[in-house]
């Protein structure tokens, strides 16, 4: 579960403040907001990459707002993927496991379980130079994953992709969660992407406080959690 | 769009292009004017010496003995750059604080100011209690580490420069995903931004190495020009032509050139290699 409860973050001359919304355990959280609104801090302050100034993030119903960011066993895919130029897809797939000195045995065997479950296989030898978008996006995935993080924290990572791999992605993304059962906090501005995905859907407006600021939306919930519809003009989604 | 009453009727279609040779040309005629500059002086050097001067110089045993000394001077020289303006380059690319700016300022200071007065400020800096302190342990002035520390208090601006541009061009989120996968700080500079940076490192050690060459100013005032002892290839230049020896002086210049151009060309090779689609 992740917990977000009277949180305020200030990045430079922009600030968030009294922000409030839970995503319950193996759910798939939707944050929209316009470009600026503030959605990518909020959700680099539930990473550990912005320090908040006031506030509670509890993972897990675990307090992590003083934890540093390697500390918080979340995986965080950023939107342009950010992979490693200089390393293989095999060394970002067991980088975390790396860090965490698994034996070589063992990063070896769950590198493969990661590239089975997001079909790269093919490409552990490539370079991130030879890869396109929708791969690099799988291995960043594949990426955050690899330590089996119980939150993974999404950050527009469909925006630059077409259509097609966009929606092999998005199958992608339903598969990690149903077969891992890990909490999504996912970064858009695509109603079609918070439609396809989203368990629970918020919105985040003028960076505002509390119930002003963030609603909470009722898009393709199927959880219950509450709020205004972000998308009022759309009729709701049948499926 | 053309309205009525209009005095001056616009036209939508497209414009006239004229041709682009003109620009080239006068940019091809300017830029070229220097290069001829640069190579006249090459083939004046040339057209002074002979094969015989040149390896008559090559013969003598102060110059093979200031060849050796330039070589390692400058190959230290580097290594100590690059081994501290790493850090520099690193902390002023990523971190803001207060006095950001004055710090710049101060790192930019090595390379505005000229050479002589570099020199004499490190004569005066170790001639105060601290510097005599550090010279009864390991003595500097006049000897060879002053020309090593003359080359260095020059080179690592250059190098800080470089890395700084070097770690300004890795995105920040690399390190920021390396930190959510456990690393700390220490351990995501190693892991992620180093490998990356490693071009930058060899550009800037290239550049310190082929600065220190051609160092002269700071290294006549702080460590003298004593054959056999102190002497560098510019300080062999300078004293075989102030014994009115020009021949010898021309076969060394050639000689750094060659040594220069050799460096300069690994800079592009190593340092621009990966860097496609800057020409048109």
């Amino acid at each position: 579960m992740i917990s977000v409860d009277n949180v305020s973050v200030q990045a430079g001359s922009f600030a968030l403040s009294g922000v409030t919304f839970s995503i319950p355990t193996g759910s798939h959280g939707i944050l929209m907001g316009r470009t600026g609104s503030g959605k990518t801090t909020l959700l680099e302050a539930v990473c550990g990459l912005k320090p908040v100034t006031r506030g509670t993030i509890r993972l897990d119903g675990r307090d992590v707002t003083s934890l540093k960011p390697g500390g918080r066993g979340i995986g965080y895919v950023p939107q342009d993927g950010a992979l490693f130029p200089s390393m293989t897809v095999a060394e970002h797939l067991g980088f975390a496991l790396v860090v965490r000195r698994w034996k070589a045995a063992a990063i070896r065997e769950r590198v493969q379980e990661v590239s089975a479950l997001l079909g790269l296989g093919p490409l552990l030898a490539r370079r991130p130079a030879g890869l396109s978008g929708g791969e690099a996006q799988r291995v960043a995935l594949g990426r955050a994953l690899a330590c089996h993080p119980s939150v993974l924290c999404l950050d527009e990572p469909l925006s630059a992709l077409d259509d097609e791999t966009r929606e092999e992605m998005c199958a992608v993304l339903e598969t990690v969660r149903r077969r891992t059962g890990v909490t999504v906090l996912h970064v858009t501005h695509s109603r079609a992407e918070a439609r396809r995905l989203g368990d629970c859907i918020f919105q985040l407006r003028d960076g505002v406080v509390g119930e002003a600021g963030l609603t909470t939306g009722a898009g393709a919930r199927r959880d219950g959690v509450i709020g205004g519809d972000p998308f009022p003009p759309q009729p709701r989604p049948t499926a | 769009m053309t309205g009525p009453g209009s005095n001056a009727p616009e036209s939508d279609a497209p414009p006239r292009v004229r041709s682009d040779a003109p620009f080239l040309i006068s940019f091809a005629i300017l830029g070229g004017a220097y290069v001829l500059l640069v190579l006249a002086m090459l083939a004046a050097d040339a057209s002074f010496t002979s094969p015989r001067h040149f390896w008559a110089a090559l013969q003598s045993r102060e110059i093979r003995y200031a060849i050796r000394l330039s070589l390692l001077t400058c190959s230290l020289t580097a290594i100590l750059s690059v081994w501290v303006a790493t850090p520099i380059g690193y902390l002023l690319s990523r971190y803001r604080f207060p006095g950001k700016a004055l710090l710049d300022a101060i790192l930019d200071i090595p390379i505005v100011l000229p050479p002589l007065v570099i020199g004499l400020s490190l004569l005066i800096l170790f001639q105060t209690r601290p510097g005599r302190a550090v010279q009864s342990l390991i003595p500097i002035t006049y000897e060879v580490p002053s020309i090593i520390l003359a080359q260095f208090s020059v080179a690592c601006a250059f190098a800080v420069r470089t890395l700084r541009a070097t770690f300004d061009q890795i995105p920040v989120r690399q390190e920021h995903v390396a930190l959510t996968l456990g690393c700390g700080r220490g351990q995501a500079f190693w892991m992620v931004v180093f490998p990356e940076a490693r071009r930058g490192l060899l550009t800037a050690a290239t550049l310190a190495w082929a600065r220190s060459l051609g160092e002269f100013g700071p290294i006549l005032i702080f460590s003298g020009a004593t054959r056999m002892r102190t002497e560098v290839l510019p300080t062999t230049v300078f004293l075989e032509l102030s014994v009115g020896n020009i021949e010898a002086a021309v076969a060394v210049s050639l000689l750094m050139v060659v040594a220069a151009v050799a460096v300069l060309m690994v800079i592009r090779i190593f340092g621009l290699e990966r860097t496609p689609g800057r020409s048109l």
